[in-house]
């Protein structure tokens, strides 16, 4: 872990770390104390006056009906979006590392959509939908389907989950993709040998070989579903209707922002920090054992 | 090829085209859209062929945006969100890369105490701290200006890892040689980490080209002067309802705008793109 072979200077190592640091107590570590302190105080409507009230913050989030839906929604959503992000790209990844023949073409058709922004791809699949002139919106009325995400709160749910899921299966796909060419050849053909068949063999070897994998999406779909998604549904539902898509974050910037409850708002971020504390540590001590192993 | 089963190759086939042509679906549908004009879109249903409005509409949006939602022009955005994509991975590379070099070839009281700093920002993100974070912003005096939109996300414990993983590996002799010679600690920096770093800067670059224009949440707090919208703010502004009152032709055109230059870097440099991506997450 260490260099056998360091360099001496009284100065030059605090200079060179300097920069990192000043922007990250300014930017990070100075916000985050500040974030706490608000949670701890009530604003008046016009931020003339403070005043410190302890956990009633926090006691009033918990009493609130909508911070609790918020936190059903967000877990719905997150499931959603992990489980079809990650079940459609090994589908395709399994396929992709079977189809030798043009792998290469078929990777570079699935990754471009991790280029495009969270908010755009909302953009584009808030169109493709769009109640009256959608051609997906067109398309399901013939079936009978009466399509309007804007009233109905499951269908706007659907809407951001597909935008979602569309933008993460190209990176799911290439773990997927790198995680199935590390497993030995020789243990499929051992088990082809023996007679198992695709479908068994996946079953059997490459599906619990890839566990790793699969448990180091679930952790990045989760983070992503809880935080990157907040440009899909800022460019699309807005967290409506109702409350049918406000997410954690979502209601974070908008009683913040948009509300002007600070208190409230800084309350909500403190326990999104748990969260994301709370993930990251899973994260990490996967990463130790994938080490180990 | 393990076995020879024709009907299981034909399956593989079938379902990754019909995975592609779901990927690639919305993609050609705004593809479409942008060179349509308002009338045609608003047919029910709309076109799936291209139309002849493909120069008027990017021509308009590039110099005027729409008439209906946002009017700032998004030639000007398409600048900041440049600035964004080049600023942020050229600023976070070089703090990162002479922290990581402090850290790892240094030793100094303090340096465990400043790389946990460093580490426990990966549990803080914008989003956690929204408001605080804008007040420093405020402050600062920096709202709607480029160092307000990029100096708080060049800090990033990823990069730094990322470099000290590289120089982790780097074997202990070329810095003994290089103190056998009297070379200087920035001297070995400059003629020997540097020059090895290479692809490692090349992937790191890649990742945060797309992270910078991308960028949604912080330009929308910080850029609230039209001048300083980014291309996926500007989308943004341009919807004004959520259905037919849209200019739909003028927002698709923006969109593929919008999408052209971190698509286009993900699939010309495909290799550091994979690369980066991989390794920014162990």
């Amino acid at each position: 872990m260490e260099k056998r072979v360091v360099f001496r200077s009284a100065w030059l190592p605090y200079a060179l770390v300097a920069p990192q640091i000043v922007i990250t107590i300014l930017f990070f570590f100075w916000p985050a104390v500040q974030a706490v302190w608000y949670s701890f105080q009530l604003q008046d409507a016009f931020g003339l006056k403070t005043q410190f009230v302890g956990l009633q913050n926090y006691a009033a989030l918990f009493r609130d009906g909508n911070y609790l839906e918020s936190f059903k929604v967000t877990a719905l959503f997150s499931l959603l979006v992990a489980f079809f992000g990650i079940a459609i790209s090994l589908v395709l990844a399994t396929m992709a590392d079977r189809a030798l023949r043009g792998a290469m073409a078929y990777k570079t058709l699935l990754i471009w959509p991790y280029a495009v922004a969270p908010a755009i791809a909302g953009v584009l699949w808030a169109f493709l939908f769009a109640p009256s002139i959608g051609i997906v919106s067109y398309v399901l009325k013939g079936w009978g389907v009466h399509w309007n995400w804007i009233l109905n709160g499951d269908q706007a749910m659907l809407l951001i989950v597909i935008a979602s899921v569309w933008k993460q299966i190209s990176y799911n796909f290439l773990f997927f993709l790198a995680g199935l060419q590390s497993i030995p050849k020789s243990l499929i053909e051992a088990a082809a040998i023996d007679g198992a068949g695709p479908l068994r063999r996946f079953r059997d070897i490459v599906f619990p070989l890839l566990s790793p994998t699969t448990f180091f999406l679930l952790v990045v779909n989760c983070v992503y579903a809880f935080f990157d998604t907040f440009g899909v549904i800022d460019a699309t539902t807005l967290g409506g209707p109702g409350q049918a898509t406000n997410i954690l974050v979502y209601k974070v910037y908008h009683d913040g922002i948009k509300a002007g409850d600070l208190g409230g708002s800084s309350a909500q971020s403190v326990i999104l920090m748990v969260i994301v504390i709370a993930l990251t540590v899973v994260q990490f001590r996967f990463v130790e054992k994938k080490v180990q192993y | 090829m393990v076995e020879n089963r024709p009907w299981v190759t034909f399956f593989s086939h079938a379902v990754l085209i019909l995975g592609v042509a779901a990927v690639a679906f919305p993609l050609w549908v705004t593809f479409v859209a942008s060179t349509l004009s308002l009338k045609e879109i608003m047919q029910v249903p709309m076109p799936l062929w291209p139309g002849n409005q493909l120069l008027e509409n990017y021509g308009q949006v590039l110099s005027g945006g729409t008439t209906t939602g946002s009017k700032a022009a998004v030639s000007h955005m398409l600048v900041n969100s440049l600035v964004m994509a080049l600023v942020i991975p050229l600023g976070k590379m070089a703090i990162s890369v002479i922290s990581a070099f402090a850290i790892v070839y240094f030793r100094f009281p303090g340096r465990m105490f400043f790389f946990w700093m460093i580490f426990i920002t990966l549990m803080l993100p914008v989003e956690v701290r929204i408001i605080p974070t804008l007040q420093v912003i405020t402050d600062l005096k920096l709202n709607n200006t480029y160092a307000g939109l990029t100096i708080p996300l060049i800090a990033s414990a990823t990069a730094t890892f990322l470099f000290r993983q590289f120089f982790m590996t780097i074997p202990d002799e070329l810095a003994e040689a290089a103190r056998v010679d009297g070379a200087s600690p920035m001297r070995f920096f400059i003629d020997v980490l540097l020059p090895l770093s290479k692809t490692t800067m090349a992937a790191l670059f890649v990742i945060q080209f797309i992270y910078g224009w991308n960028q949604y949440l912080w330009p929308l707090l910080v850029a609230t002067d039209e001048s300083m919208y980014t291309t996926v703010i500007g989308i943004k502004r341009m919807i004004v309802g959520s259905d037919a009152a849209n200019e739909w032709n003028l927002i698709m055109a923006t969109a593929i705008l919008a999408m052209l230059p971190p698509a286009l870097v993900v699939m010309l440099m495909q290799k550091w793109f994979v690369k980066g991506l991989v390794e920014t997450e162990k």
